[in-house]
C-alpha cells in the first residue's frame, strides 16, 4: 500500500547530476499509524485508516483529543492485541484492494520509506481559498476593453443569456462566486527525494494548498509506469 | 516549517566557491556538454548582480564581447554545471546592483579596485 498523510512545507529547486534544475515541493509526511483496517465484512468496504501528527498531552496530563477520538484510538480490540496508539490529530482513510490490505496490521507505522525516488504519486490537498472571486479569476473570462468609450466594465462578466426566449438565465452559467478552498488532486507527480531521517518527501512540481496545509499522498492511480 | 526546506537544501554540497561581491571581476568555468563530448568554457566578466535565496542563489556576469556588444549571463551559484569560479579582483562599489555599468563604455566602465588580503579566507 502506498499512501501517507503529510503537510506541505514549501517549494525550492534542486539540481540533477547534469545540472538540470527541478522545481520541487517539500512535504513533511508521516510517520503515520495504521489506526484501523476497514473490511467488507465489518464496514462494507476495504480501506486503511491512517493517523498522523502525534499530539502531546496537555500540561495537566489530559489528552487533547475529544473522548470519541480517544475511545477510537484506545478501543478494546487494540488493547487486547497490546497495541498502544498515541493521540493523533488527523485520521484519514485510503481505499485499498485485498492484496494491498494483506500486508497491513493495525498499530503498524508507515513512513516515507514506503516511497522511492522515481515513484509516481497523486497528491490531494485543499486549494487556497480565493474568497468571492469574479469571472475573470474564477472562470478565465476575458477582460473587456479599457478604452474605446468603455467605462467601469473591464472585468464585468458580459451577457449571461438571451432575451425573451428563454427569458431566464440557464442553470450552471459561469458567474462570480466562492473560489478555492476545495479538494484538489494533482496526478502523476514524480518523487524526487525521500529523506527518512527527517520524514521529508520532495515531488516535482506544485501541490495544491498553502504551506502547512494537509496533503494526502498516494501511488498514482492512472499510470503504473515509473519515471527516473 | 521553512527550516525543513533548508534541510533539503543543505544536501547541496558546498563546493568551496569563493563568496562573490558586486563589482568582482570573475572567470566562470562552465561545463558544456556537446553531444557526448564535454568541454570547459570560460566566461570572464564583472559580477553586476547577486541574488540570494538558498539553493537558488544566482549571479549575473557582464562583459563586453566583440564589436563592443555587452553580454550578460546569469548563473545559478550551486549549479553542477559550474566547474570553478575565479575571482580576479574586487572593485569599490556603492550599490548592490551595478546596472549603471550597462550605460558605460570604455574608460567610463572602469571601477576602482579594492585590494584586500584574504577577503575570501
Amino acid at each position: 500500500m502506498k499512501g501517507i498523510i503529510g503537510r506541505k512545507v514549501g517549494m525550492t529547486q534542486i539540481f540533477t547530476e547534469n545540472g538540470d534544475v527541478i522545481p520541487v515541493t517539500v512535504i513533511k509526511a508521516g510517520p503515520c499509524y495504521v489506526t484501523q483496517l476497514r473490511t467488507p465484512e465489518n464496514d462494507g468496504y476495504r480501506a486503511v485508516q491512517l493517523g498522523f501528527e502525534e499530539l502531546p498531552p496537555r500540561r495537566n496530563g489530559s489528552s487533547r483529543l475529544k473522548q470519541p477520538q480517544q475511545g477510537h484510538l484506545r478501543r478494546k480490540e487494540l488493547r487486547d492485541k497490546g497495541i498502544e496508539l498515541p493521540d493523533l490529530r488527523v485520521l484519514r482513510e485510503f481505499r485499498l484492494t485485498e492484496d494491498e490490505q494483506n500486508g497491513l496490521e493495525e498499530g503498524q507505522t508507515i513512513t516515507v520509506d514506503a516511497f522511492e525516488v522515481g515513484d509516481l504519486v497523486d497528491i490531494i490537498g485543499t486549494s487556497k481559498g480565493r474568497g468571492f472571486a469574479g469571472t475573470v479569476k474564477r472562470h478565465n473570462f476575458n477582460r473587456q476593453p479599457k478604452t474605446h468609450g468603455q467605462s467601469d466594465r473591464e472585468r464585468a462578466p458580459g451577457s449571461v443569456g438571451a432575451s425573451a426566449f428563454p427569458g431566464r438565465t440557464f442553470k450552471g452559467t459561469r458567474m462570480a462566486g466562492r473560489m478555492g478552498n476545495e479538494r484538489v488532486t494533482v496526478q502523476n507527480l514524480v518523487v524526487q527525494v525521500v529523506d527518512p531521517e527527517h520524514n521529508l518527501l520532495a515531488v516535482r512540481g506544485s501541490v495544491p494548498g498553502a504551506r502547512g496545509g494537509l496533503v494526502l499522498i498516494k501511488a498514482a492511480k492512472k499510470s503504473r509506469q515509473r519515471q527516473k | 516549517m521553512t527550516d525543513l526546506v533548508k534541510l533539503l537544501e543543505d544536501r547541496t554540497e558546498d563546493r568551496g566557491f569563493p563568496e562573490l561581491y558586486p563589482g568582482d571581476e570573475v572567470k566562470v568555468h562552465l561545463r558544456i556538454v556537446e553531444g557526448n563530448r564535454e568541454r570547459i568554457q570560460i566566461v570572464p566578466g564583472m559580477v553586476i548582480r547577486l541574488r540570494k535565496g538558498g539553493n537558488n542563489k544566482s549571479f549575473t556576469v557582464r562583459r563586453i564581447a566583440s564589436h563592443g556588444i555587452g553580454v550578460e549571463r546569469t548563473f545559478l551559484y550551486n549549479s553542477p554545471r559550474i566547474e570553478k569560479i575565479e575571482v580576479l579582483r574586487h572593485s569599490k562599489v556603492r550599490r548592490a546592483q551595478l546596472y549603471y555599468m550597462r550605460d558605460r563604455r570604455g574608460k567610463k566602465a572602469r571601477l576602482k579596485e579594492v585590494r584586500t588580503v584574504n577577503r575570501n579566507k
